[in-house]
């Protein structure tokens, strides 16, 4: 064999398992976490507050409040991150001070979680008063995810063909009717995409909410947005790591794991059939 | 050169044009004929699609741009500031050189304009659709798909929904820029005995590659090159006696 073609070859297997090792990694991951995790997962630990010092009981005070404060953040990310896309990528004239927005939004996506918990803590807790609660939790995590949602969001804009733009403005269709009518609807799938990730990210997160919502332990319900609650990422840190019975409790870490990671796959899932029945509809 | 005449629709007069630093248009004076087809014809760059363009403001949508000079419609000049592009662009519709139907259904393509112009009533919305299509000789092959995205239909087909959806706007000037360019000889064709039939309750204004397709539609042809109008007269006269030299050549294919 000639010795490029052994080189090209050397290249495609290369490249082949690298993909297989990735797709390897996750699978293996979500194995562990099913085999682990689906002893602890029952009706009742879906649907009873924790007892005995957490020992024993379920989870349904931190699926609810995970649930929220996601929910939360996502209600006030999505409007201001896709409001804020479209100024950028429809009505900014390019200049150095979009670039200069363009590098913080940047800059922000790339600050460490703590950060915007040590944040929300100050703003919203302390300063604003609103205390520990989800209001405080879902606006931190909502800032957490705006650049990844005015990213895809951008993207998806610009990925709405010109032409459209033409045609509309061509027929005496005013600039924000023909972004209304035309371009928004035509760039959902790509947003919605957006949005997919921040759910996954303000899910997961642990250290924004540390400060700002989670509690420790409470059976109580939430009755309001200024009400602290229990979150599926803080329970298994504080079980993990602060409870006295860490070892005891680690097959309920490990049924919240998945429960978590079922929650966050559901939620993509929706979108994700929201995402393909648009694109049928708009295929151009 | 033709004389001013009273029955001008739109006058140009030393227009200059620009993107940011370089200049597309040089002191064009041009004006257009009401219920004609006038064609502008050029090579590559020559400036003749900057016109058609500059005609219902579309140029405004790229940044950059400077319009020096007057288009005047309806005793107005189109650029004065108080002028609305908005409305101009109702009164001046565009067909573009590659269909772009939206991706809804060929019923919703054609009310986009006119439900967003203000009318709402459900029948009047049916008579415009039945009439703009049967304008644009669609009628027959569309009226039992009308719930259908648009985007099934042919190139030829989308290329004529666009059309309709620039008649339900009722302009008074219908601008194409190469609208043929992207279709077979068949659907180019049927477009030709289109613009023949159209010129009767409208102005057009077309952009075309394609120097037989000028000869063949139109009744007055400018050619440009190198941003300037070079000879404008009616289109027999420009095909066969043309004023000057550089528009033979081009015509004759000795360049461009």
């Amino acid at each position: 064999m000639k010795w490029r073609y052994f080189k090209q070859n050397l290249f495609f297997v290369t490249v082949r398992l690298s993909a297989f090792i990735i797709a390897l990694s996750i699978g293996a991951f979500l194995v562990y976490i099913f085999m682990n995790g689906i002893g602890a997962v029952n009706w009742d630990f879906l649907t009873l507050p924790p007892r005995d010092s957490m020992t024993k009981g379920g989870i349904m005070p931190a699926i609810l409040g995970t649930f929220y404060l996601t929910a939360g953040a996502i209600i006030i990310a999505l409007p201001l991150g896709v409001v804020s896309a479209i100024y950028l990528s429809e009505y900014a004239k390019q200049g150095p001070v979009i670039r200069l927005i363009r590098i913080g939004i940047n800059c922000l996506a790339g600050v460490p979680s703590v950060v915007f918990g040590l944040f929300g803590l100050g703003l919203f807790v302390v300063f604003l008063q609103f205390g520990s609660c989800i209001l405080s939790g879902a606006l931190t995590l909502g800032f957490l995810i705006l650049p990844t949602i005015i990213g895809a969001s951008e993207e998806a804009l610009k990925g709405v063909p010109q032409t459209f733009r033409e045609a509309s403005l061509g027929l005496g269709v005013s600039k924000w009717q023909t972004i209304l009518r035309i371009v928004l609807p035509n760039a959902l799938p790509g947003i919605l995409t957006g949005s997919i990730l921040g759910i996954g990210r303000a899910a997961g997160e642990t250290a924004p909410i540390m400060f700002t919502a989670a509690a420790f332990f409470t059976a109580k319900l939430p009755t309001s947005i200024f009400d602290e609650v229990m979150a599926l990422p803080y329970h298994v840190y504080v079980l993990a790591t602060a409870g006295t019975h860490i070892e005891e409790t680690r097959p309920i870490q490990y049924g919240t794991i998945l429960v978590l990671v079922a929650l966050v796959s559901g939620i993509d899932l929706i979108a994700i059939i929201m995402r393909s029945y648009i694109r049928k509809k708009k295929r151009w | 050169m033709v004389t001013l005449l009273s029955d001008n629709i739109i006058e140009i007069k030393k227009v200059n044009f620009y993107y940011g630093a370089s200049k597309a248009l040089t002191d064009v004076t041009m004006d257009f004929k009401k219920n004609k087809v006038t064609a502008l014809i050029g090579p590559s760059g020559c400036g003749k699609s900057t016109l058609l363009r500059l005609l219902n403001r579309m140029n405004d949508l790229i940044d950059g741009t400077r319009v020096e000079g007057e288009v005047v419609f309806e005793d107005r000049n189109i650029y004065d500031p108080d002028v609305d592009p908005v409305e101009i662009r109702r009164r001046i519709g565009m067909v573009f050189q590659k269909p772009n139907p939206f991706p809804k259904s060929i019923f919703n393509n054609i009310t986009y304009g006119p439900k967003l112009g203000g009318v709402k009533n459900r029948s009047e919305l049916e008579a415009l659709v039945e009439q703009s299509l049967k304008q644009a000789s669609l009628w027959n092959e569309v009226k039992d798909i009308l719930n259908q995205s648009a985007m099934m239909l042919s190139g030829g087909q989308q290329q004529r929904i666009c059309i309709a959806r620039a008649l339900a706007m009722k302009p008074d000037v219908l601008l194409m820029d190469e609208p043929t360019s992207a279709l077979d000889p068949v659907s180019t064709a049927k477009i030709e005995e289109l613009i023949e039939e159209l010129k009767k309750k409208y102005t057009i204004i077309i952009v075309t590659h394609n120097m037989q397709q000028a000869a063949r539609i139109s009744d007055y042809t400018g050619f440009f090159y190198l941003g300037k109008l070079i000879e404008y007269n009616p289109t027999e006269k420009l095909f066969t006696t043309p004023d000057v030299k550089q528009t033979e050549e081009y015509i004759t294919g000795r360049f461009g």
